[in-house]
């Protein structure tokens, strides 16, 4: 009994019978309400825009065509986006990290007397900020507005993902490893590369993921510092698609037969490139999902213990 | 090397070093941590202590040739202001509102999620809902909002269908002042719920199963474990979370109200955030934007210390 997987344990009463059955009942209509909303945009890419317009698409493709993928491999704004986004994702992480290490380490080490100062002096930022206005007349300042640094720099540093890899350090490298290499005459840099950031490589690939997430996600950064065309992340490219082809479909309501026809092309193509466009900007995402998923529960188990 | 012979010597013999020795002290031994918290100090002085030295602002006249400190002071003008404005209430009304129907909903969601998700029999569908129900945390905020809108629309949008089907007239739901903060709300609960539950799973892997084998002994059924052991075990965890989203509740995610909003139904999305940068950015008006951000904060800032204070005396328990 002891071996068994705890929770097979069934009792029979027939209150816990009900329980049981109810609970498989709502996880599968919850299943169905996690899934099927995406699974939609899915098939609907893949439909013809005026069967997904009619409501015909419901489970499966109608029409299979590939007409809104060919839109949206001509339509040279998305590239831009794309490029600029990846470009942001991979800088600005890097950015993250590097800064990351070199606030978590030394805030991990409690011999250091100046710990305790930064440590509140990290933590105010969390709860009080300058707000909007401010934050924005410095950048603006700094000459960073309408540059790529406006994108990385100012977030170059979340401290809740900093909590959460000073507590790894605190909790999972052993002590004595710092003393071992003390012995060995390495310095605290060789220590901290050599032996902590190896040994740290699961909390790492969490706080990592975090921070590339946050990149591709990012839209109110370029909505604030960003109105130079070629600098525009993927997410603000995405959200003209998605406007326009609502502001479109409004329009059509009342417009003259004539206007109609040509509005009607347009609609086509907005119809067309919005389910593709969403593919587009969730597909790199859902392709790394299953494969990271994993730590990103690591990272909230992490997260949670107190550092 | 002779650092080892200096970390040795830790231990100051006889009389207690003055503050200023100590440090002077720390700092030979330790300067490579110093150096290493540099870049990290710097990009804290530049972006969160200088634009806080900014928050001057609210109190003053800003004029761009005359800069911060140049510019003439004007007391509480700016949150008389406000104050006084004719949409004070209404934004108050909206932050709040918001904020606290997804706290109501949300919240108690994640845990009721979380347990039903831990007393599923099916191990199978057990992993499939986990790891589906966390997709949708990391789908964009665009994304997000282009999918409602999809879903939403007054013509084929598969809410209207259903209620159609029901023999309900169809609804334009995003036009709607009144569907705006339910649609905030649960699209923010299909979003949210399986990673907000996360912590909770793990801390209800944590309970004591002899507690539960005990329970079952003595003919205890599920609803009644739930309730006397599970909840009871789970309570510092719940309560340190509900802390701190209080503490957000002032701080409506600003993107997804300004995605969300549009001209019709602005009577219920216009928050303080959305107000900020409207007047702030849009209209150019930075000492009155900087004051009524100011204010956000502060009250955020208030209902936190307040929530973590009545926590601390009513349970034990609290963030600090």
């Amino acid at each position: 009994m002891v071996k068994r997987k705890k929770h097979r344990i069934l009792s029979n009463s027939p209150s816990d019978r009900l329980f049981d059955i109810f609970n498989i009942a709502v996880m599968i209509v919850l299943l169905f309400i996690f899934v099927w909303p995406l699974w939609f945009v899915v098939i609907a890419s893949f439909s013809d825009p005026y069967a997904v317009w009619a409501g015909k698409v419901l489970l499966w493709p109608v029409d299979f065509t590939l007409k809104g993928y060919q839109e949206l491999v001509k339509y040279r704004a998305i590239w831009i986006g794309y490029r600029n986004t990846i470009f942001y994702t991979v800088a600005g992480t890097l950015i993250n990290m590097i800064m990351t290490v070199l606030c978590a380490y030394p805030l991990s080490r409690k011999d250091w007397m100046l710990r305790n100062f930064f440590m509140k002096m990290c933590l105010i930022t969390m709860y009080f900020n300058g707000g909007l206005i401010p934050t924005y007349l410095v950048l603006r300042r700094l000459h960073m507005i309408n540059t790529v640094w406006a994108m990385m720099i100012p977030c170059a540093l979340a401290f809740s993902n900093v909590l959460i890899v000073r507590s790894y350090f605190i909790n999972s490298i052993p002590g004595e490893l710092f003393e071992a290499a003390n012995m060995d005459g390495a310095g605290p840099f060789q220590y901290l590369f050599k032996v902590v950031i190896p040994l740290s490589k699961p909390v790492m690939a969490v706080v990592c993921l975090y921070y590339a997430v946050a990149h591709w996600n990012d839209y109110y950064t370029a909505l604030i510092y960003i109105s130079n065309r070629e600098l525009v992340p993927l997410q603000t490219v995405l959200r003209e698609v998605l406007m326009s082809a609502a502001s479109i479909a409004e329009s059509m309501h009342n417009a003259s037969e004539s206007a109609a026809m040509l509005m009607q092309q347009k609609q086509e193509l907005a119809q067309s490139l919005k389910y593709t466009s969403i593919i587009a900007g969730i597909v790199p995402m859902m392709i790394a999902y299953p494969f990271v998923q994993k730590y990103f529960v690591k990272g909230v188990m992490v997260g949670a213990i107190k550092g | 090397m002779g650092k080892t012979a200096v970390s040795k010597r830790k231990q100051p013999e006889g009389r207690k070093k003055s503050f200023w020795e100590r440090l002077k002290y720390d700092m030979k031994r330790n300067w490579p941590l110093c150096v290493m918290f540099l870049p990290v100090l710097i990009y804290y002085i530049i972006f969160s202590y200088t634009p806080m030295y900014g928050i001057l602002l609210a109190f003053k006249d800003y004029k761009v040739k005359k800069g911060i400190l140049g510019s003439p002071w004007v007391g509480f003008e700016h949150f008389e202001r406000f104050f006084s404005g004719y949409n004070f209430w209404g934004l108050m009304k909206n932050t709040l509102g918001i904020s606290v129907y997804s706290l109501a909903v949300g919240f108690p969601i994640a845990i009721i999620f979380a347990i039903m998700l831990h007393y599923l029999t099916m191990n199978k569908l057990k992993k499939t809902v986990q790891m589906v129900s966390y997709a949708p945390y990391f789908i964009s905020t665009v994304v997000i909002c282009g999918m409602l809108s999809i879903f939403m629309d007054p013509v084929n949008g598969v809410f209207n269908t259903v209620r159609n089907l029901l023999g309900m007239e169809s609804v334009g739901f995003l036009g709607v002042p009144g569907w705006f903060k339910s649609i905030y709300v649960w699209s923010g609960v299909w979003q949210g719920m399986g990673w907000s539950a996360i912590i909770y799973i793990s801390s209800l892997a944590g309970v004591d199963y002899e507690m539960h084998e005990a329970a079952i002994i003595d003919g205890a059924t599920k609803l009644q474990r739930i309730r006397h052991i599970d909840l009871p075990t789970i309570q510092p965890t719940i309560i340190m979370l509900l802390i701190m989203n209080l503490g957000n509740l002032m701080s409506v995610g600003f993107e997804k109200v300004y995605l969300l909003q549009n001209d019709l139904n602005f009577a219920t999305s216009d928050i303080i955030s959305t107000y900020v940068y409207r007047v702030g950015l849009v209209n150019s008006d930075f000492g009155y934007s900087t004051a009524v951000g100011l204010f956000n904060t502060l009250i955020n800032l208030l209902i936190l210390v307040t929530a973590n204070t009545v926590a601390r005396k009513a349970t034990g328990e609290s963030l600090w």
